[in-house]
């Protein structure tokens, strides 16, 4: 990761000028993530409708919307589990995601977090970390690979940072709901990804958990690229930057979460309900 | 299973359970022949042949029911094809065993009888280089191990999983018994292949190749037992453990749930085709009724029974449903399957763990 910021860094002092290649994560002009006319349908009906919006390195970006204005399908389009029917979606200036892999994508730098928990149950906290740290993860590494001291020092950092440190050898099944959607964030982390996409990340979370989450999610901005789907809008209001409303499957409004909160047709559909 | 943060003490005492049971599978390897032949019969402490015949098929059994516990009770993939690739390693060695028949079957023909029957004047394409043992030895890890790979990356790239794969691989099980069945295939059909004389040239029918086959039985699935719990502990098992709870997580985690599901499936098809060669001589007799879709279904009762996602459990789970099946079918044949549909509704219900859970259970209670 840190070599992909070395090179944007780099080609941005030598005036841009550089080779692009193929297959090779290239932010240089400061985009991470661009959706572009992106149409999804099932059975006729229009999830996604012409989307088109981008997302910078670094960012912190809030997606709003009434329930049905394609939130998760947009996810699942970044991340590969869907297909658009038309429109382009790229990683970067190289990489098109609409032909890759889940695990390609997620090898190259995006991490998703799911709307309901997803952890290994059966497997204890660290493991559920281990799972995700990034590393060769093909069969032969999974196999005959030992973890590096290194490896484990960052996944207690991690443990750290979730709050977790204490439960590193609980079960990820007992946890409660708020440790479990902390437990996911963190495999994000040590998936050491260029973007995150977080589906309402404090759903079903005490004040005190979201408080705490929003905190994370501040610090984490900057270093990470991060989409985050939410319904709370004081929590909205209280990590973003600039706010994305979507409606009907496509942008309704954008900008900071004043302008947007203040947008005539933001408040007759979401808002003012 | 999850050692690595526990203290040192428990974790002494988690090993020697492991340490127990290999010493419990040697300590038989050893005692079995030795009450059978240096102890004369007539001595309480003689075992007969009927029951040295009866370990033997349960240490093959066991070996089947391992590498279920590594496809369903560890990756979550219900296989109801796995008597499949169990006959048809038995079929692989059992075409080596009817080339060493030689001259001495019933029609005194360089071919089997089955051949001769059929008006056939040579073996068929497929027939050549089995008399090699090495070959019937190579064949028998790769006709059920290309079988599953093949199978397997069309039905996992499609994506099927729980009962739609399940129901596909029982009837392709179905399918190769139609095919077996015909006297045309060129495995003597419904008879398939028995009358078998020597192996390497070495009389089958004495005691001490008895011995020598079950013995090697019992070596290897102590083998297959040590590399199934290298497997389950090492992170790969616990990717197919995620695959198993979480399958979407591990795919966005950057992991290719694909091949990981071909890699286990491919080696659990290879070690039923190992434990089918085994079992074959001892039985004397390979026909495809082995590939009956009863037969499939009754090893996921012992992996069910014995206790899931434990290795160990489907070993006793088969033995335990092998036992009760034999003294069942010689004392009241009508009602063993009364018992074993049974048995199965209770394990379902009341003991999703199985035997092992149920020693767990009993064991929390008095501790």
């Amino acid at each position: 990761m840190t070599t992909i910021h070395d090179r944007t860094s780099i080609n941005q002092g030598e005036g841009g000028d550089h080779l692009l290649q193929p297959g090779v994560l290239d932010t240089s002009h400061g985009v991470v993530l661009y959706l572009e006319d992106i149409t999804v349908s099932f059975d006729g009906f229009r999830a996604l409708n012409k989307l088109s919006f981008s997302v910078d390195v670094g960012e912190l970006r809030c997606i709003i919307g009434p329930n049905g204005a394609g939130k998760t399908t947009m996810m699942d389009v970044i991340t590969g589990k869907t297909r658009a029917d038309s429109g382009t979606v790229f990683f970067g200036q190289t990489l098109d995601l609409s032909r890759m892999t889940e695990p390609q994508i997620a090898q190259a730098g995006i991490g998703r977090k799911f709307q309901k928990p997803t952890v290994f149950e059966q497997h204890t906290v660290f493991e559920n970390l281990e799972l995700a740290f990034k590393t060769d993860k093909r069969i032969w590494h999974s196999l005959f690979g030992k973890l590096k001291a290194e490896e484990r020092d960052s996944i207690h950092e991690i443990l750290a940072t979730i709050a977790l440190l204490d439960k590193a050898s609980t079960r990820a099944g007992l946890l409660s709901h708020g440790q479990k959607q902390w437990l996911e964030i963190g495999m994000l982390l040590a998936q050491q990804p260029l973007l995150l996409l977080l589906d309402e990340p404090v759903a079903g979370m005490t004040d005190q958990e979201t408080e705490r989450t929003a905190e994370l999610l501040n610090t984490l901005a900057g270093k990470h690229s991060i989409v985050v789907v939410e319904h709370d809008m004081d929590f909205v209001a209280s990590i973003a930057r600039k706010v994305t409303v979507l409606h009907e499957g496509s942008v309704l409004a954008e900008g900071d979460m004043n302008k947007v909160q203040n947008d005539e047709k933001v408040i007759e559909v979401y808002l003012g309900r | 299973m999850h050692t690595r943060y526990q203290p040192l003490l428990l974790r002494l005492l988690g090993n020697s359970r492991w340490i127990g049971y290999v010493l419990a599978i040697s300590v038989l390897c050893i005692l079995v022949p030795v009450l059978n032949l240096v102890v004369p019969d007539g001595n309480v402490l003689h075992v007969s042949n009927y029951i040295v015949s009866i370990g033997g098929k349960i240490l093959c059994y066991a070996m089947v029911a391992l590498a279920m516990d590594l496809i369903w009770g560890y990756t979550g993939i219900l296989s109801l094809g796995h008597g499949l690739f169990f006959a048809l390693g038995g079929y692989a060695f059992g075409m080596y065993l009817m080339r060493q028949v030689g001259l001495d079957g019933v029609s005194h023909s360089n071919l089997p009888d089955f051949m001769v029957f059929l008006d056939w004047k040579a073996y068929p394409w497929y027939w050549s280089g089995s008399e090699h043992f090495l070959l019937a030895l190579l064949l028998v890890v790769l006709v059920p191990g290309t079988l599953a790979l093949v199978f397997g990356w069309f039905a996992f790239r499609s994506r099927i999983k729980g009962v739609y794969f399940s129901i596909i691989t029982q009837a392709m099980t179905y399918a190769f018994m139609l095919l077996f069945f015909r006297n045309e295939t060129g495995f003597g059909g419904n008879n398939g292949f028995t009358d078998f004389k020597r192996i390497l040239g070495i009389p089958i029918a004495t005691p001490e190749m008895r011995m020598t086959l079950f013995v090697l039985s019992g070596l290897t699935l102590l083998a297959m037992l040590w590399m199934s719990r290298c497997i389950v502990e090492s992170k790969f098992g616990r990717v197919l453990t995620a695959i198993r709870d979480a399958e979407s997580r591990v795919m966005f985690s950057g992991y290719n749930p694909l091949h990981y599901k071909l890699a286990i499936w491919t080696l659990s098809a290879m070690m039923c085709g190992i434990a089918g060669a085994l079992y074959v001589p001892q039985v004397g007799i390979i026909n495809p009724s082995e590939m009956s879709t009863a037969n499939s279904i009754e090893i996921a009762i012992w992996a069910a029974v014995g206790g899931r996602g434990t290795l160990i459990g489907p070993i006793l789970g088969a033995a335990f449903v092998t036992g009760a099946k034999s003294w069942f079918t010689a004392s009241f044949p009508e009602y063993w399957l009364y018992f074993l549909g049974l048995l199965f509704i209770i394990a379902t219900l009341y003991l999703p763990q199985g035997m092992m859970g149920l020693g767990k259970k009993i064991k929390g209670k008095y501790a």
